[in-house]
């Protein structure tokens, strides 16, 4: 057992980055699918609790990101395959460190805004998150634009990570999607 | 014991060193009524920035003190435009019925050095409560700075009906924070 995994290895992410990275895709779409849902509301208590979801679970996104990002630093990723162009392989790398980018730009931006806004985060309504700037009406919904806009951005990148992850098992037939799926049979 | 009765006779030896005045023009430009809510687990800052205070305040004569407000409720700032747009609604403050709310002082209690309290009547949305507010009262030449805080329950002046009733979302609890510049007049 011991000995099948060491040769498997190289060529698939371990347990710990399968982990984070899938429960960072469901995290991120209900994120953005909380967003839009969230900011045409009218003002109710449903809208306040609504918020405050989202920034808990934006908070934990930044938590997960910041631990993906240590797990990146200690490990090296299983290598691209080896048939792919230089062009492939420079668009799968600035790929993943724009999707790294804007996992950390856009809870960051979120939480400026709360800031901004006026409304402090407070992490499940019990941890205090320090407040990064003063009130101010303009700065906040300039913040609310940005953070907008990134997500957008998120959103098509991410689009276009999954349609090279198809493109790599359907059409170039190699493992890049399955060894980031965990493995169910023996 | 004999220390305390020691400090307590200097504390009143001292007294009447303290030139008595009083204090009965109040600086509406120099003061501020704010208050702080709790939606989510999260203080939020706002105010009311029309009002006009009346005081008559001699430290030597507090059974013939007097402190009025009556502010106006449109002027009501809860950090967000959304936010200011529903507190005018029927649910809260309905400030088309009630554009005003008072406060009259009927006592006052001194608390031991610049510290008094202060009790009276408060209405807010035709609804009238007693309420207490300790304050301090510091002087600086010919004025005096008045600070104080007390919570004032939302649901006593049916501030926050309907859906808004539950206080998981908007707590009962509202700190109010007065802040005034007060002159010993001729």
């Amino acid at each position: 057992m011991q000995h099948r995994q060491q040769l498997n290895f190289s060529n698939r992410y371990t347990s710990t980055a399968m982990s984070l990275h899938w429960l960072m895709a469901v995290l991120l779409v209900c994120l953005f699918a909380v967003g839009i849902y969230m900011h045409e509301l009218p003002l109710s208590p449903w809208k306040l609790q609504v918020y405050s979801w989202h920034k808990w679970a934006g908070v934990t996104a930044f938590l997960l990101v910041l631990a993906r990002l240590a797990w990146r630093f200690s490990h090296r990723p299983p290598p691209l395959p080896i048939n792919m162009s230089r062009s492939a392989e420079f668009a799968a790398h600035a790929g993943h460190a724009l999707l790294y980018i804007l996992m950390v730009a856009i809870p960051l931006t979120g939480w400026l805004m709360s800031s901004a806004k006026g409304i402090q985060t407070v992490y499940f309504g019990i941890v205090p998150i320090p407040d990064l700037l003063a009130k101010n009406k303009e700065l906040g919904k300039l913040l609310r634009d940005v953070h907008e806009i990134l997500n957008f951005i998120l959103a098509a990148v991410v689009i276009g990570h999954i349609g090279a992850a198809l493109k790599h098992h359907l059409i170039d037939k190699d493992d890049v999607l399955t060894r980031m799926l965990p493995r169910f049979k023996r | 014991m004999h220390k305390l009765i020691a400090i307590l006779t200097t504390g009143l030896a001292f007294s009447p060193l303290v030139q008595a005045a009083e204090f009965n023009h109040i600086q509406t430009e120099k003061s501020t009524l704010g208050f702080v809510y709790k939606q989510m687990g999260v203080p939020v800052d706002g105010s009311f920035n029309k009002f006009a205070a009346q005081l008559n305040f001699d430290p030597a004569k507090l059974n013939t003190a007097k402190a009025a407000l009556d502010l106006d409720v449109t002027s009501i700032d809860t950090g967000s435009d959304e936010g200011n747009d529903e507190v005018a609604t029927k649910a809260w403050f309905n400030s088309k019925a009630f554009p005003r709310a008072k406060f009259e002082s009927a006592s006052f209690k001194a608390l031991g050095g610049n510290r008094y309290e202060v009790t009276g009547k408060m209405s807010i949305k035709g609804r009238t409560q007693t309420v207490t507010a300790p304050f301090t009262l510091t002087q600086q030449g010919n004025s005096a700075v008045v600070d104080g805080a007390f919570i004032l329950k939302r649901a006593d002046y049916a501030i926050g009906e309907g859906s808004w009733s539950d206080f998981g979302t908007v707590a009962n609890e509202i700190q109010i924070k007065f802040h005034f510049v007060a002159n010993a007049g001729k």
